[in-house]
């Protein structure tokens, strides 16, 4: 049996309303709405490190395991603090993992987390390492007056994989990936480019559906066996979409549906929405998890919720704790703290 | 200037809040020492602090010195751990009017100070208020 | 060990002063105390001074100051202890005179602040902290100060009225005295109308970045008594006392006072044979307003606690019960680091001479000078007497 041992989420403590940014621009705030309703403000001091440090810490609490016992540890993100030079270690150092350890980080646009935990859950099957750490986390940014600008937000998810005290077992994995360019950020750009429509079918409903559908069959189950089902979410109605076209019901996809109050946190975004639902599940629940990242491709899992999930679920807080304490700000304030504002440079 | 080999020096204090504590008379000191100040015994262990503890007192600075102007204003305490190590940190993620004396807190990790556009980030302990 | 009699001293103008150097500074207030003293040459010097290094670019300073006053071949020194360097060159200078080393010896403190930007000034201040684990944390020093406060408020009701009370009663000292930086008279509104820098510390609780130099030149009593020049009483340092803290605020025992002032204090009166009562003038270090409250408390001419309202009740003013800081104080005369501790002392020599003007206190036999560096990780104490 190979499975997480422990998970942790973290979003910063601010928020900005989408009715704020529609104002600015002139759009309408209730269509905006339907998009994403509120999303998540890192603060000037946070980034994707820190982030990704907090997830890993609610982790470690629920895991309830040694630190240097893990053997590897995979940060997903676009948007790190370094282009060069590793977030991995920062956290693996600042954790107390270092220093017999396997560290990198990943960059696979949004399902660069994902595909952390699966190189995670790999290593930990083939008896490489004891406990590996896969964490997605990002600040991601998004153009003045782009669409993106209503969805992309900051957060993070952390997963300790291993063979024992395991609260969610890793049943079954399946990747779907070809080279598609639908969004894309070149070396040295602040900003990323998008394609607008072409993102939706040939990029993030084809991979989903393949990698969803691929799993399924992998392992001989259909939407009836699953109980929740997780999407990467990059605005409101896409993961209702291709959930509903996959089979899925609402009441399957609501848990794991965070977009609306937490915008869109890129490499955070469906491990997130996974550790929303590790929040509720309940022993023998069955979880599918398919994450999208641009570019593109999309990470399936299949998992079942074990005893021990109930058990240690309270070690750590809960997403739904995190969403509950914040505070909003306004647009400046948002331009400012996302670096958006030409400030002088003190030097 | 925050010189690389001191930043890096001092990770196990600024990362992972590595204390001192005497064997002798059980002061705890952070950052850690090589003697104790009260009792001046040079056997000290090292423990780390825990992950809560109290304001003692706190300001709010508003003129920044270079380097935090960014986050200004800004509140920073001293902050009483249960072992009885003090030391200072920012809060961060509170509302001023809900910093209190006495209230507890809880440390997170966040970036310290950034040099720059290019230069190296230093990474450390903050705190944050703990609301029921 | 030899009775030290200040026998010459010299205080400059303190303010920003563009057109002076870092060396005219220190040779003209040295000169003014050399003639002062009717000396025709002296035997070493000390100079306090904080950091040239962040605020002129030069070090080795000591040598610098001894050739531009002319002197080759003497040994001179540099003292550094913070906003505590003045005091504490003072020491050195009177324990080379005591100690039978030397018969004459100069002390000088000198800062020029204002060749650079107030941010740039400001990040010097901040090197007399706890650079690891205060400065990178963000604390400035009016921050330090503000946490003091804060703290004394909490535990004492201390208000902010009190705190007004000494910048208000400086301002007014220092409209009379002709060296000082500052001739404007404040009021509360002023003052609680001005920015806040460190709640709850304000502009005006703040003593201000200023350029400065003051001298004295040190004699055995004996020898000084030798002198023709008898224009005004013979003044001896009866007592003084050093003693440093935790460099880092967080690690005091006290958040409410500073132990090393009244540990300073305990040495400098034992010295002297002196007690509390026998003070009839003080200069403190009121680098801002609750560190005067402070001063007064732990000297031990208020219980702690009561320090505010000792200054709002009028007990401080120059004829009241302690007058303290009838020079302007820190806050009124401007705080050129180095500078700062050997022109308290210098104040209160002026005091004991009769010379203070229209600040004179009546009948000053015994003075105090308290000079703290930091957040009080040095404090130098001196008690100086009318021979």
């Amino acid at each position: 049996m190979v499975g997480i041992t422990g998970y942790g989420s973290y979003i910063p403590w601010r928020r900005i309303k989408v009715e704020e940014i529609a104002k600015v621009w002139g759009d309408d705030p209730k269509e905006m709405e339907k998009v994403v309703k509120e999303k998540t403000v890192p603060a000037k001091d946070e980034d994707s490190v820190t982030i990704a440090y907090e997830a890993a810490k609610n982790a470690l609490k629920r895991a309830m395991i040694d630190p240097k016992e893990i053997g590897a540890v995979y940060i997903g993100s676009e948007s790190k603090p370094y282009a060069v030079k590793p977030s991995s270690t920062i956290v693996a150092d600042a954790l107390g993992i270092v220093p017999k350890v396997h560290a990198a980080d990943l960059e696979f646009a949004c399902k660069a987390g994902s595909e952390g935990v699966f190189i995670s859950y790999a290593l930990v099957k083939a008896g490489l390492v004891k406990y590996a750490l896969g964490i997605g986390a990002d600040t991601a940014q998004g153009a003045p007056r782009d669409a993106l600008e209503y969805t992309a937000s900051a957060g993070g998810a952390a997963f300790i994989i291993g063979k024992e005290n395991i609260i969610a077992e890793i049943l079954e994995t399946y990747s779907y990936a070809t080279d598609t360019p639908d969004f894309w950020r070149r070396d040295g750009q602040f900003y990323p480019q998008h394609t607008g429509p072409f993102t939706g079918e040939p990029a993030y409903f084809t991979h989903i559906i393949n990698s969803a559908k691929g799993v399924m069959e992998k392992i001989g189950m259909t939407p009836k066996d699953i109980t929740y089902a997780v999407f990467h979410q990059p605005n409101s109605s896409f993961p209702l979409r291709v959930g509903k076209s996959l089979g899925f019901t609402k009441e399957q996809l609501e848990p794991g549906w965070i977009v609306p109050v937490v915008g869109n946190t890129y490499s955070g975004c469906s491990l997130l929405g996974l550790t929303a639902v590790l929040d509720i599940a309940k022993e023998g629940d069955i979880i599918l998890m398919t994450s999208f990242g641009s570019g593109a491709g999309s990470d399936s899992f299949i998992l079942k919720a074990t005893k021990k999930l109930e058990e240690v679920r309270g070690n750590a807080p809960t997403l739904k704790e995190m969403l509950a304490k914040k505070k909003y700000v306004d647009y400046t304030t948002y331009a400012y703290l996302r670096g958006k504002i030409l400030m002088r440079r003190e030097d | 200037m925050f010189t690389i080999p001191r930043i890096w020096r001092e990770k196990p204090q600024r990362y992972r809040l590595e204390a001192s504590k005497c064997s002798k008379c059980g002061y705890v000191m952070y950052p850690p020492r090589k003697v104790c100040p009260k009792c001046g015994s040079e056997e000290l262990t090292r423990v780390t602090l825990p992950e809560t503890g109290k304001i003692l007192t706190y300001t709010i600075i508003r003129t920044a010195p270079l380097g935090f102007m960014e986050l200004s204003p800004y509140a920073v305490a001293i902050v009483e751990f249960p072992n009885g190590a003090r030391a200072m940190m920012q809060i961060v993620d509170t509302d001023f009017d809900k910093i209190e004396i006495g209230k507890e807190v809880k440390i997170v990790f966040r970036k310290l100070f950034t040099e720059g556009e290019s230069g190296v980030i230093m990474y450390g302990p903050k705190a944050i208020v703990v609301e029921d | 060990m030899r009775d030290v009699a200040i026998v010459g001293i010299g205080v400059g103008k303190f303010g920003s002063l563009w057109e002076k150097s870092f060396r005219d500074l220190a040779v003209e207030a040295s000169l003014d105390a050399i003639k002062d003293a009717g000396v025709d040459h002296i035997d070493s010097m000390y100079v306090g001074n904080f950091s040239a290094g962040t605020f002129i670019e030069q070090e080795h300073i000591a040598p610098l100051i001894a050739d531009y006053l002319g002197y080759r071949l003497i040994p001179s020194t540099r003292v550094e202890n913070a906003c505590a360097s003045g005091a504490s060159a003072f020491r050195m200078g009177f324990i080379e005179v005591a100690s039978g080393i030397s018969d004459v010896v100069l002390v000088a403190g000198v800062e020029k602040m204002t060749d650079i930007k107030t941010p740039e000034a400001v990040y010097s201040l901040s090197l007399a902290a706890d650079r690891e684990y205060e400065g990178y944390q963000g604390i400035t020093f009016p921050g330090l100060f503000a946490l003091v406060a804060k703290r004394h408020m909490f535990e004492f009701g201390t208000t902010r009225k009190q705190l007004s009370a000494v910048a208000i009663k400086n301002h007014k000292n220092a409209y009379r005295n002709p060296k000082a930086q500052f001739h404007r008279l404040i009021n509360e509104e002023d003052i609680e109308n001005s920015p806040m820098i460190a709640d709850p510390l304000r502009l005006y609780d703040c003593s201000p970045i200023t350029d400065g130099a003051a001298a004295v030149v040190l004699m055995p009593l004996d020898e000084a008594k030798k002198l023709s020049n008898k224009r005004h009483p013979l003044v001896k340092v009866s007592g003084i006392g050093q003693a440093n803290d935790t460099i880092a605020l967080a690690q005091r025992d006290s958040l409410v006072g500073f132990a090393a002032t009244t540990e300073a204090a305990k040495k400098a009166y034992k010295m002297s044979g002196k007690k509390i009562e026998d003070i009839d003038v003080a200069e403190v270090h009121d680098c801002f307003t609750i560190a005067e409250i402070c001063a007064i408390e732990d000297l031990g001419f208020f219980p702690k606690g009561k320090g505010g309202e000792a200054v709002e009740a009028g007990l401080t003013e120059i004829g009241g019960k302690i007058p303290i800081n009838p020079s302007g104080g820190l806050k009124g005369k401007g705080h050129p680091v180095g500078a700062t501790g050997v022109a308290q002392i210098a104040n209160i020599v002026e005091q004991l001479r009769g010379e203070a003007g229209e600040n004179q206190v009546k009948n000053a036999k015994v003075g105090l000078a308290q000079n703290l560096g930091g957040s009080g990780a040095t404090v130098v104490v001196t008690i100086l007497e009318v021979v």
